[in-house]
């Protein structure tokens, strides 16, 4: 690691002023990522601006009836919120299901949106790594890429974005509030990650030097639910993952969310797929259709087809569990 | 004399650890905990290419940086003599010749040291280090059809034979013909491999994580060239081992940097860097042919092996061995080849090769019950052998029918449909498997002191190692009995070669050898002073030697036994495996402290769950270094992954043996791959040959044509 | 050497940090983790480094209250939160030689082997409890809705809220009996009789 400055920042201004849109300063929140990063020599910042102390670690419910999420609210504290357990219980179960208790206790909800790739050439800096050093190229796609992206991907990088979390977000529709020293700003999570195309190093649509404040969510169907599928019980990254809402009326589709987690290097809203199900009968036979039309775009690897298998399966389950859910009550 | 005889021996009761309010208050001292003055920190800097030789290192910029004493490397190390016979004669850990020449023979070789006043300092001083390489084509590409592959007369012949193979199988009425592959595993003890070294007086003071002191002291004395006396190694706690932590270069680093700096240097594995500097299970290719009758009685069994090892040393995997110990044939072959890569060299993991090779021998007699329609369970009681299947010793305590019987009446084995994919719960799958387990057992000679004192306590004192095994407690235990008197009376003392030469914390052979030395000396204490001797103030001390004693011994096939039984849940559209309930019931001797020994027998089968379904490490072929070297990239169990396990045993005492004793410490991982490999062919219908059983191979399974 | 007077760099700081209810002036370099600053400069070499980067839960210890690991957290962004560290979780008050409730249950359930992992595992079974007993949630929650009747502290519960604590001896089945033990026997109800005394 190399030498650095520290410095805490105790309001917003202040915190977006100290980091001056500085490019070899960061913020530093719970610090599970960065820290990490910075002891593998993947992050080298000169300087630190200390964001814990902010106070943007409020929930609210707004206005509409959604919830406005404040940056630095931990992991924990969302998951056992009770109108987020309430209203949005996927986005409980996502970070429920993400990281260990002792990290959610750490973990912010802005950290976890910026949260980089866990691709294993992305963390080795002996590796080439287009997102880390552009230009070096990729070495999953002839490599180990079992767990890489399927869609959305390019052949400068295939690399999958990690955060559970977001995968409920993307579903819910959720606003990114940032600021600047040019005042406030707000992006659609929808807009939020840039496309990966010959740039994978650029990641977000944040301008320089922006701090997220909070993220908010639209009222949203009341029935969801999250599904991770991982190489081990708990404490490990998805290799799949499916976030989904569904209202059903007299059989019909009548508004439906769903968002992919571990296929793309954003959470991944299947757009194509809620489009198929709208106003269709809410049946096995629909779901797979969905998940068909969402996964059509799919392209896949020599060694992650397996992933398309996946998710049609995991869409199929988790929009009928949601459907006998509403069934039953 | 005025201790109080105890009325009823420890042997046998459950005893919480010696230790054990040490560890849980946080007091207990590894390695890395121990401060020192004037202490300073070690890091290396490990290759970045698979093979070729260090054309420059520049150093200069590097020993300016703030706090940086010093940068070890192959232009100004210290030399060390990286020839000497090792353990049981064997060559030393390659790695032990770090910084002696220019050449780099794998990915994260050891190349430098930099050592500064505080680890952070020291390490940004070996990021910073800039090594230029001359690199050369690198060959990492193991599999089963090496063409270069050999045969290796090691520790285990590489071959036995006996009876035609090919007429055998012609004359049998069915024929189980598989590959299996096992992928490279690694130890990953909790603890890192750490080591302090210092001068003192003349001697040269070592702390360390390691699973024999006195190993590990000799070691040191041959590689710098110092008289045996002037080297001491201590290590009273270590966190974790598995076969891993014997000489390595962070002992060699240390003591380099405390030569030439003249004062207390640590040196400390990172996670990272343990994946090529602390050994690991090399992958397995193997193929296992079995004949048989109708009936499922063996005439034929052929296992074959191809492992890896480096360019610069011979390791092979024995994996092919089990069906030496668990079943005859009339035509009888196990082999075990190597092919020579340019990777990071292979050593012993816990339970060497028994834990791949049983996965494969026990997968295919699992696919030969389900061929000849005869329960698993049957068909090994009906190939129970008489003696030796090649050696044809007789077998001195060999309990394994006593396991499955009392295993399959305590599993329900008897209410299981043997037809697979016909129980469902919900979306999963459900299904049942068994699979047999053997281990050896042996004691290799060791030394103990026994020593008396005036207020009717006692020490002992042997080289001994607790890597977790619970080795102190059971020595307090074995020399408690040997002494007649209460445990809380005896101070064992162990981790310090100082004591002497003794058999290290391996080969499941730890506790029998120790209490091979402690039992004849603490009872020679015992007689002596039942028969009045005096007690004086620096005690009375009794030292004894087991090398006469084991060299006596009768030639026998000694080995542990056991029986696995798995319960799996599938998720067919996910390929999520779930083990819901384990039972492993052993013959594995007497059983000295039930606690510890139960604890230890789950943990193996802990690690079988683990290498059934997430440890694999990935190497990239066109780099040669592994992806994802870390606990995030190589899964080891969790708690999540591990549900109901229950380990228990079978009465076995060990012929021959002072106290009747075996070991424990691998034979719980044998076997309970396999258990589960056939749980999951139960639950769906699909064999899974390759470990790990991960989600995409489930899936792949679902539908074999895609 | 870490210099000693703070204003003489920008990548060194003078720090309070609160352990164990007592406090502790250092001077640290930024880049010292809590981890290493507890070992290197405190001496409470209780809590263990397993990865140092997060992935194994060896150096779990409480920050206000709250189980966190010290590898990926600053000692300088320390300053000001109350750390307890397994030397302190009997706390403040014990006797010499008395064990905190979950402390007493590993040992006798013999729930370590080789006892690297344990302080993190112990300090992550305290804060188990305690969340179970707050009502939160966990991954191996049927309903997380905050309506739904309380589910106990099942075996199953206490798997998936312990699994950021591996144990490579694989000691796991003797460690949710400890953990089940304590929580049974009352160990949340003692630490909120202390947080009352105090």
């Amino acid at each position: 690691m190399k030498e650095f400055s520290y410095r805490r920042a105790t309001d917003v201004e202040g915190a977006v002023a100290l980091l001056d849109a500085d490019p070899g300063a960061r913020f530093l929140g719970g610090g599970t990522n960065l820290v990490d990063l910075m002891k593998a020599g993947v992050e080298s910042p000169e300087r630190l601006v200390d964001i814990r102390e902010l106070p943007l670690d409020g929930i609210e419910v707004t206005g509409d009836g959604g919830l406005r999420i404040g940056a630095t609210v931990t992991n924990s504290d969302l998951a056992a919120h009770p109108e987020v357990r309430r209203r949005y219980a996927a986005l409980s179960q996502a970070v429920l299901a993400g990281a260990s208790g002792q990290l959610r206790n750490m973990a912010t909800v802005g950290g976890n949106l910026l949260q980089r790739t866990r691709c294993g050439y992305f963390t080795d800096i002996s590796s080439p790594c287009n997102k880390r050093e552009p230009g070096s190229g990729c070495p999953a796609v002839e490599g180990e890429h079992r767990n890489a992206a399927i869609l959305g991907a390019s052949g400068h990088c295939v690399a999958v974005h990690p955060s559970d979390m977001g995968v409920a977000l993307a579903a819910f529709d959720a606003v990114v509030s940032y600021r600047t020293q040019e005042g406030e700003g707000e992006l659609a999570l929808a807009d939020f990650y840039l496309p990966v195309g010959d740039t994978p190093h650029r990641e977000t649509a944040l301008p320089p030097g922006a701090l997220i404040t909070a993220v908010t969510l639209p009222p949203a169907p009341v029935r969801s639910r999250y599904r991770k599928v991982r190489e081990r019980a708990s404490y490990a990254f998805a290799i799949g993952s499916v976030a989904a809402a569904l209202d059903v009326r007299d059989g019909v589709v009548q508004d439906v969310r769903l968002a992919y987690g571990a296929v793309a290097s954003r959470p991944w809203r299947a757009r194509a797929a809620e489009a198929a199900l709208l106003g269709a009968p809410a049946a096995a036979a629909s779901f797979a259709a969905a998940a068909d039309a969402e996964l059509a775009a799919a392209v896949p690897l020599a060694d992650n087809a397996y992933k398309v298998t996946l998710l049609r399966n995991l869409t199929i389950a988790v929009l009928t569990e949601l459907q006998q859910e509403g069934t039953a009550r | 004399m005025t201790t109080t005889l105890p009325t009823t021996t420890a042997f046998g009761t459950s005893r919480t650890r010696v230790e054990g309010r040490e560890k849980v208050t946080g007091a207990a001292r590894y390695t890395g905990d121990i401060p020192l003055t004037g202490l300073a920190h070690g890091s290396l800097v490990l290759s970045t290419i698979a093979r070729g030789r260090i054309r420059a290192i520049d150093d200069a910029a590097v020993r300016a940086m703030p706090g940086v004493l010093a940068a070890l490397h192959h232009l100004n190390a210290p030399r060390v003599d990286g020839d000497y016979a090792s353990l049981m004669g064997m060559a030393p850990d390659p790695t032990v010749r770090a910084f002696q020449d220019d050449r780099v023979p794998h990915w994260g070789w050891p190349v430098a040291l930099v050592v500064a006043e505080t680890p952070e300092q020291a390490r940004a001083g070996a990021d910073a280090l800039v090594v230029e390489y001359a690199a050369e084509a690198h060959d990492t590409a193991f599999s089963a059809e090496r063409a270069d592959a050999y045969g290796v007369d090691g520790v285990v012949p590489a071959t036995l034979a006996k009876g035609d193979e090919d007429a055998g199988l012609a004359a049998s009425a069915v024929v189980v013909d598989a590959s299996y592959t096992t992928p490279e595993e690694h130890h990953n003890p909790m603890e890192p491999h750490a080591a302090t070294a210092y001068w003192q007086d003349g001697r040269l003071e070592v702390l360390d994580s390691n699973q024999g002191a006195s190993w590990v002291a000799e070691d040191l004395a041959k590689a710098f060239g110092l008289a045996p006396g002037l080297v001491r190694v201590r290590s009273e706690h270590v966190g974790g081992g598995f076969g891993s932590k014997g000489v390595r270069v962070h002992q060699i680093a240390a003591v380099m940097a405390a030569t030439e700096l003249r004062r207390p240097v640590r040196v400390a594995m990172t996670r990272r860097q343990m994946f090529s500097l602390a050994g690991y299970r090399s992958p397995t290719a193997q193929r296992v042919r079995l004949g048989a009758d109708p009936d499922g009685r063996l005439r034929v069994l052929s296992h074959g092996s191809v492992s890896q090892t480096s360019s610069v040393y011979e390791f092979v995997e024995p994996a092919a061995a089990a069906g030496r110990v668990l079943y005859d044939a009339d035509a009888h072959r196990t082999s075990a080849r190597v092919v020579r890569l340019d990777v990071p060299t292979p050593t012993s993991m816990r339970a060497p090769g028994m834990a791949p090779g049983s996965f494969a021998l026990e997968s295919a007699l699992d696919e030969l019950a389900e061929r000849c329609g005869t329960d698993p369970v049957a068909l090994r009681l009906r190939n129970e052998p008489a003696a030796g299947p090649l050696s044809g010793l007789p077998f001195a305590g060999r309990n394994l029918l006593a396991c499955f019987e009392e295993g399959a009446r305590r599993f329900g084995w008897a209410d299981r449909d043997p037809r697979p994919r016909v129980r469902r719960e919900g979306r999963w799958l459900l299904g049942t498997g068994t699979a047999a387990a053997t281990f050896h057992a042996f004691a290799v000679p060791s030394t103990a002191a026994v020593t008396a004192w005036a207020d009717g306590t006692f020490t002992v004192r042997i080289a001994a190692a607790d890597i977790g095994t619970g080795s102190r407690t059971a020595l307090q235990i074995v020399a408690a009995d040997a002494l007649r008197v209460a445990p809380e009376q005896v101070d064992v003392r162990i981790g310090d070669s100082a004591f002497g030469p003794a058999w290290l914390a391996g080969g499941s052979a730890g506790t029998s050898s120790w209490a091979w030395a402690i039992t004849p000396a603490a009872e020679e204490l015992r007689e002596r002073l039942a028969l009045g001797a005096d007690i004086p103030a620096d005690g009375l001390t009794v030292r004894s030697d087991s090398t006469a004693a084991l060299a006596g011994q009768e030639p026998a096939e000694r080995h542990s036994y056991g029986a696995q039984f798995a319960e799996v849940a599938v998720d067919p559209g996910t390929g999520e495996v779930r083990v819901r309930r384990m039972l492993g019931m052993f013959a594995a001797g007497r059983i000295v402290n039930p606690l510890t020994a139960r604890n230890q027998l789950v943990g193996g089968m802990v690690w079988g769950v683990s290498m059934a379904l997430h440890e694999e490490a990935v190497r990239d072929r066109a780099s040669g270094a592994l992806v994802g070297a870390d606990l995030a990239g190589y899964h080891v169990a969790s708690h999540a992954d591990v549900a109901h396990i229950e380990a228990d045993w079978v009465d076995d005492p060990m012929p021959g043996d002072p106290i009747g004793i075996k070991g424990v410490g691998e034979i719980g991982v044998v076997g309970a791959a396999a258990a589960i490999a056939n749980a999951v062919w139960h639950a769906t219908g699909v064999r899974h040959r390759q470990l790990p059983i991960r989600p995409d191979r489930v899936i792949a399974g679902e539908s074999p044509d895609a | 050497m870490i210099t000693s007077d703070p204003t003489a760099s920008q990548t060194a700081g003078a720090i309070i940090l609160h352990v164990n209810g007592e406090k502790h002036a250092l001077t640290v370099d930024h880049r010292t983790t809590l981890l290493d600053a507890l070992r290197e400069r405190l001496d409470l070499t209780g809590t263990k480094k397993g990865c140092d980067h997060g992935q194994c839960g060896a150096c779990t210890l409480l920050v206000d209250g709250r189980r966190s690991l010290s590898c990926l957290q600053l000692a300088v962004a320390a300053e000001g939160r109350e750390i307890t560290t397994i030397e302190g979780v009997a706390g403040q008050g014990a006797d010499e030689g008395e064990l905190h409730p979950v402390q007493q249950a590993f040992l006798e359930f013999d729930g370590f082997q080789c006892g690297y992992c344990t302080p993190g595992q112990i300090c992550s079974a305290i804060a188990v409890i305690e969340e179970h007993a707050a009502g939160w949630p966990s991954a191996a929650t049927g309903d997380v809705h905050p309506g739904a009747p309380p589910e106990p502290l099942t075996p199953e519960e206490i798997r998936e809220r312990m699994s950021g604590n591996l144990c490579r001896c694989g000691a796991y089945t003797s460690i949710v009996r400890a953990v089940a033990h304590a929580a049974e026997a009352g160990a949340v109800r003692d630490a909120r009789d202390e947080e009352a005394a105090a």
